[in-house]
């Protein structure tokens, strides 16, 4: 069940590169075992490595970097985790700490994963995305006040309700939805008569 | 609609989930570890067709390391979950856009999700399909809904006449290039129009796959007689009193003439190239007979080892590959024997045909393309997902130059500094014959 998130400040790391894709946040042959977990070294394996195999990092790469490294925040471009619907690029970002990624849009797919796994996917205009990149403070997002501030800015943002119950309260959306078991079955009883081709 | 949730949510019900073995076994084995069960496995179906190998004489063995645990997971925990698995040996087996159409198995009206972003293929059977992740998999099987808002509205509306040698995949990348990898954020798109309604069923599936790269939610065509004359007899869909009852209510699935839409796209088919993607975003497209543009980002450029004015045509390759959910049916085969016929793959150049299933596979055979292919040089193989994307077994070598009929060119897609340029399969065969990206209407003159 994912961590209940209120408010957290941290420093944001910029990754801010239009478009960046699932296979460049775990390549498909990061993915070795058939379960959640041990993903994290595959994290950004392509940007992070000059060797990805021996793990010999690039000092380039920000996350490699002393006041980014390990960051629980996100800078990102446009269209952040587009491609291949990889729950596993949610769950190695998850493993390796980032709790929440700001971004002028994301791949819908990417968002979806990313709220089942406690992490916010927060849209800010590219302007406000750069302000944060360059101001480099120590960012709080609160999903309470629904903001995005530091020392000097306060940028609001917005989120699908239910996305934001589910973060607040780390809620598992199984069980959530099992609250709706009744309305379910009425449903399929209607359906199965309406459109009984569904079901044969 | 089950019931409406907080703010603007929904419950949606689902009425097909399909899984893979990448994550097949994920989505099962973390579902039975929370002791749920699915609400009705027989509307649950499993392909197996991500990793497999391609090669002829296959077994459960893959390419990539450890790769028989995801196949040999995903067919033990589909066994006791009670969901039908389309395994290695079945004659079904294939591609899952490609199947589960061919099957009958996606219907008009349908809801249905996978854990693959290419699941909007099926909404050219005029299903609402989507792409999820594997939690949202799990939430699908076990509770027989997900917890949605609904997407904005958008309406690409595509007239005019396709010219020669241009297809679906083109329009697809005019499209995407015209408007960007994000033109379609946000929305479920409708594509419509004199030129959508005039491509065969399997094109429709080439421009409904490729919504996700414009990152829509969703990407669909209305039904139509074309499309229930392309379903009947299929072994899944349904027969008798059923069919006739299915097919009053298809006929009601249509968007009302007039309905407002958030967004309108409008585009002129007759105007459109042969495409081929010169950068590592679908977006970064051209017509062949364009040059790469000056305005075009430098990683890219330097990844693609090319420069800014350079013609597209011409520029050498090493490898063809026609495969993929996007361009892998029979008639993209049939279009790219077509150029292929009486021709042999460029000196240097390998080649390599993957059917989108075995049905397509003996199709094919029982007219005569495999030997097309064959002849010419072409590796000929059986049905999967193959070097559409590499897992870290069978690859590209770096810096090789790839013309492909898939769907994406994103840096090391097909491996570790490979330079994937994606295009039609007649635009694929066209370069493999020349051994330079190509025009395919002027091999067509040539021929």
């Amino acid at each position: 069940m994912p961590e209940p998130f209120t408010a957290l400040t941290g420093i944001a790391a910029p990754l801010l590169i239009d478009n960046l894709d699932t296979d460049t946040i775990i390549p498909s042959r990061e993915m070795r075992t058939t379960g959640r977990t041990g993903l994290k070294d595959g994290l950004f394996a392509p940007l992070r490595y000059l060797d990805a195999d021996a793990r010999e990092e690039d000092p380039a790469f920000v996350l490699n970097q002393p006041p980014y490294r390990g960051a629980q925040i996100l800078l990102g471009g446009a269209n952040f985790g587009c491609g291949s619907s990889r729950e596993h690029a949610v769950w190695a970002l998850a493993e390796y700490g980032v709790r929440a990624i700001i971004a002028p849009s994301f791949a819908p797919i990417f968002a979806g994963n990313c709220v089942r796994n406690g992490i916010v996917p927060v849209v800010l205009p590219a302007g406000e995305v750069t302000k944060l990149a360059e101001a480099g403070e120590p960012v709080t997002l609160s999903l309470e006040a629904m903001a995005v501030t530091t020392a000097s800015q306060r940028f609001p943002f917005t989120l699908a309700e239910d996305d934001r119950q589910m973060l607040l309260h780390g809620l598992d959306a199984i069980d959530l939805t099992f609250r709706h078991q009744p309305q379910i079955a009425a449903w399929l009883k209607q359906d199965r008569a309406a459109r009984p081709w569904v079901y044969a | 609609m089950v019931a409406r949730l907080e703010g603007s949510g929904v419950l949606l019900a689902i009425d097909r989930v399909l899984l893979h073995e990448r994550t097949g076994a994920a989505a099962l084995n973390s579902l039975a570890a929370t002791g749920r069960t699915p609400l009705d496995p027989a509307r649950v179906f499993a392909m197996i067709d991500h990793i497999v190998d391609t090669r002829p004489g296959r077994t459960d063995a893959t390419t990539i390391a450890g790769g028989e645990a995801f196949i040999r997971e995903t067919r033990a925990a589909c066994e006791t979950a009670g969901i039908r698995l389309f395994d290695i040996d079945d004659p079904a087996q294939g591609i899952m856009h490609v199947v589960s159409p061919e099957l009958g198995l996606v219907q008009p009206g349908m809801t249905l999700v996978a854990p693959d972003s290419h699941t909007c293929t099926q909404g050219a059977i005029g299903a609402y399909a989507f792409g999820v992740g594997t939690s949202e998999v799990e939430h699908a099987i076990a509770t027989g809904t997900l917890r949605l808002t609904k997407p904005r509205s958008m309406r690409v509306w595509i007239e005019g006449q396709l010219g020669e040698m241009v297809t679906a995949k083109d329009l697809a990348l005019a499209l995407i290039s015209g408007h960007g990898s994000d033109g379609g954020r946000g929305h479920a798109v409708e594509f419509a129009g004199p030129a959508v309604e005039g491509l065969s069923i399997e094109s429709r599936m080439t421009l409904c796959n490729m919504a996700t790269e414009f990152s829509a939610v969703a990407g669909f065509i209305a039904p139509d007689d074309k499309l229930f004359d392309w379903l009947h007899g299929r072994p899944l869909a349904p027969t008798d009193a059923l069919w006739g009852q299915a097919l009053a209510h298809w006929r009601t699935l249509r968007t009302d003439d007039g309905a407002a839409f958030d967004a309108e796209i409008t585009l002129d088919a007759a105007t459109v190239s042969p495409m081929i993607s010169w950068g590592t975003s679908p977006s970064a497209s051209s017509g062949i007979d364009q040059a790469v543009p000056t305005s075009a980002p430098r990683a890219m450029l330097d990844y693609m080892a090319l420069e800014p004015g350079r013609p597209l045509a011409g520029l050498p390759i090493d490898a063809a590959f026609i495969g993929s959910c996007t361009n892998a049916r029979l008639s993209d085969l049939e279009r790219a024997a077509g150029v292929v016929r009486g021709k042999h793959l460029a000196s240097g150049v390998r080649g390599i045909v993957v059917p989108g299933s075995m049905e397509v596979r003996r199709q094919a055979e029982a007219m005569g393309l495999d030997r097309i292919f064959t002849d010419a040089g072409f590796e000929w193989r059986l049905s999967g997902c193959s070097l559409c994307f590499y897992a870290g077994g069978e690859g590209f070598a770096p810096g090789a130059r790839v013309v492909s009929s898939t769907n994406r060119n994103f840096v090391g897609r097909q491996g570790p500094g490979v330079r994937t340029h994606i295009a039609s399969p007649e635009t694929v065969a066209a370069s493999a014959i020349a051994g330079c990206l190509a025009d395919p209407r002027k091999v067509l003159a040539h021929a």
